[in-house]
């Protein structure tokens, strides 16, 4: 039994069946990738899993309980954090502000109103904030408003802020998705000693191959809504019914 | 001290000490020299200064920190003043009882109107305020005349029960709103050689409840959840996924400045013990908007600043007419005399409107953070020297 179980979702927009009828287990501490072409259902499936949509059919459960019906703050107070394609951040916001949020969030729930106290004094919260700011290389740009960082700090912020949440499964889309080589690599090296330092479990949607094998245990691939194979990626890699459905596709572009 | 760090204790004294000596600050010209016009330290003017001020603190603290533009807070303060009136003629003429009241009802008031419009962001939910306002507005003057006295506005009257004060004075009169028999319509006169300087009851209670009202605001505005609010604005897809419920703050933000504004409005009935509906209507909400945007909408003392500026203004230009003008004007030529008075007036007196549209959009068009970021501005113009100076020392690299 994983941390994650998938059975039976489906979803449908209108005429199209974005999700057919999708089994997925994820297990524990594990790295799990979801790969597809474009418009293969990963991020609808994503989607249902954090509670922005509702599948039709079918049951998501994480660690023994139904995510289904549960707001998106609800699911996050569970144990299941997410990072989005584009980095979602407090743009207005200084790094080490953005780093508090998900440490007050851990802390006092989805709603406290800590109006009496100010910031300065929560020595509690800036001291896990600093922890893991020196942990993932920002705390020299603590001071810095977070919408003028670059794409690959604001990431790695992003990341951090999930991680300060102490989430037992993370939810990666397309981490990778518009960085230069350089900054690929260096996510590929930041989610590996994540994943070295600390008990979490990975499922991570990807685009990007080199990515995909460096960092996944286990593979699951996606194509028009239905789950094609799952296995782990070296017989991913040479598998006929993958390279037909998507790896040829990819290589013809 | 009082829980702030030295830079917001600075500000706090600063806005203690134009408050304490207002009436000597805004009395600068002698009272029978020309320039007397341009004065602002009575009573009446310098009430509006601090009531306003409290207003636009309260509308800040949901606009500046949340982003959330509300277009109907007029609404509360409107409350507000018919809740305190009600207090004067049911109950006794101590404004406290009163102005406690006037910020319960306004801020459950708030709590309906939040809780509904809130279901909506941006501009969806800046026309649900303003409906919501407007038939605040229409329903004070028609349906809900019983409670409102329609048209003519709520007022005092020797019937009242007053059941722990008086219904009437000993030779007949409407008692006077009173702090524990301190009223507060009285005022100190002094005479120090030309000049007059009026030190009013009524101005310095409202003035104690600014400085209260301001020192919540920056409280909040450091607090943990005064950040949570700048998260809102920022990004609230993140805030959710972060395991934050969003509603619950903004809704928190609403009715604590819908309760400012009733605080706002409580201070003004008890200034004046009448409300009208027309402290309800659209042009009253926008006037608030108009105020924390003027003054730098976000920061802590833009909102003072904002509303003095205003209040100012508007007291000072609807003063000015035509024949004020020509004597300003009599050592020039008459027809270029009459030219310029006639392009003038039309900016002065009822006109005034005209300049402070002219003036807002010059501070929104040059200065996006209103009056704050000018002072920034003007202070980095003198400091701007030094910077230079330890610019070229420090700068051993050239740019790509």
């Amino acid at each position: 039994m994983g941390i994650l179980e998938v059975k039976n979702v489906g979803k449908r927009f209108g005429g199209l069946q974005a999700l057919g009828d999708v089994n997925l287990s994820v297990a524990e501490n594990s790295v799990h990738a979801i790969i597809g072409p474009n418009g293969a259902g990963k991020s609808t499936l994503l989607n249902c899993l954090v509670g922005k949509l509702i599948p039709d059919s079918g049951s998501v459960m994480f660690d023994g309980q139904s995510v289904l019906g549960r707001t998106p703050y609800e699911i996050n107070q569970m144990g299941i954090s997410r990072v989005f394609q584009t980095p979602e951040i407090f743009g207005d916001l200084t790094v080490m502000e953005n780093m508090m949020i998900p440490c007050f969030a851990r802390r006092d729930g989805a709603f406290k109103l800590n109006g009496i106290k100010s910031v300065e004094s929560e020595t509690e919260i800036r001291d896990r904030a600093e922890a893991m700011m020196e942990d993932m290389n920002l705390a020299e740009k603590r001071h810095m408003h977070a919408a003028s960082m670059s794409r690959g700090d604001k990431r790695r912020l992003e990341i951090a802020m999930c991680l300060a949440q102490e989430p037992r499964l993370l939810l990666l889309d397309e981490p990778t998705a518009g960085m230069a080589r350089a900054d690929t690599n260096n996510t590929i090296d930041l989610l590996k000693e994540i994943k070295q330092k600390r008990d979490i479990t990975i499922v991570i949607i990807e685009h990007d191959m080199h990515v995909v094998f460096s960092l996944a245990e286990r593979i699951t691939v996606l194509a028009q809504g239905t789950p094609l194979v799952e296995d782990v990626p070296e017989k991913i890699k040479g598998h006929p019914k993958v390279r037909e459905a998507y790896l040829g596709e990819t290589a013809a572009a | 001290m009082l829980g702030l760090n030295k830079k917001d204790a600075t500000l706090l004294g600063v806005v203690a000490v134009l408050v304490i000596f207002a009436p000597f600050i805004l009395n600068p010209f002698p009272a029978d020299s020309a320039m007397a016009q341009f004065n602002a330290g009575y009573p009446d003017l310098m009430q509006r200064f601090v009531i306003f001020g409290i207003f636009a603190v309260g509308f800040n603290l949901l606009f500046g920190l949340t982003g959330y533009l509300s277009f109907g807070h007029a609404a509360f303060l409107g409350v507000g003043s018919y809740s305190a009136v009600w207090m004067f003629k049911l109950l006794s003429m101590n404004v406290i009882p009163a102005i406690l009241l006037s910020m319960v009802i306004a801020g459950l008031f708030a709590l309906l109107i939040g809780f509904i419009s809130l279901r909506r962001t941006g501009i969806y939910f800046s026309i649900l305020t303003l409906a919501f306002a407007e038939m605040s507005f229409r329903l004070a003057y028609s349906v809900l005349t019983p409670i409102t006295n329609g048209e003519t506005g709520l007022q005092l009257t020797l019937e009242d029960p007053r059941i722990l004060g008086q219904t009437a004075t000993e030779n007949g009169g409407i008692p006077v709103t009173n702090l524990f028999g301190l009223e507060m319509r009285s005022t100190e006169v002094l005479n120090l050689g030309g000049w007059t300087f009026q030190f009013n009851n009524g101005y310095y209670m409202a003035g104690a409840l600014l400085l209260v009202a301001f020192y919540i605001s920056i409280r909040i505005f450091r607090s943990p959840f005064g950040m949570m609010l700048r998260a809102v604005k920022s990004n609230q897809q993140r805030m959710n996924y972060t395991g934050l419920n969003t509603k619950p703050y903004t809704l928190a933000a609403f009715v604590i400045s819908g309760m400012y504004a009733g605080l706002a409005g409580g201070l003004m009935a008890s200034m004046d013990p009448l409300a009208g509906a027309e402290r309800m209507q659209w042009t009253a909400s926008g006037e608030v908007v108009l105020m924390t945007i003027l003054g730098g909408a976000g920061t802590l003392i833009g909102p003072v600043l904002g509303a003095g500026f205003i209040k100012y203004f508007e007291n000072i230009f609807s003063k000015i007419n035509e024949a004020v003008l020509h004597s300003w004007f009599h050592a020039l030529p008459d027809g270029l005399e009459n030219a310029i008075v006639w392009v003038l007036e039309h900016f002065v007196g009822s006109g005034w409107h005209l300049t402070l549209g002219l003036l807002f959009m010059l501070v929104v068009t040059f200065l996006p953070g209103g009056l704050v970021e000018g002072g920034q501005r003007l202070g980095r113009l003198f400091g701007r020297k030094k910077d230079a100076e330890e610019k070229t020392a420090t700068q051993s690299t050239p740019a790509e």
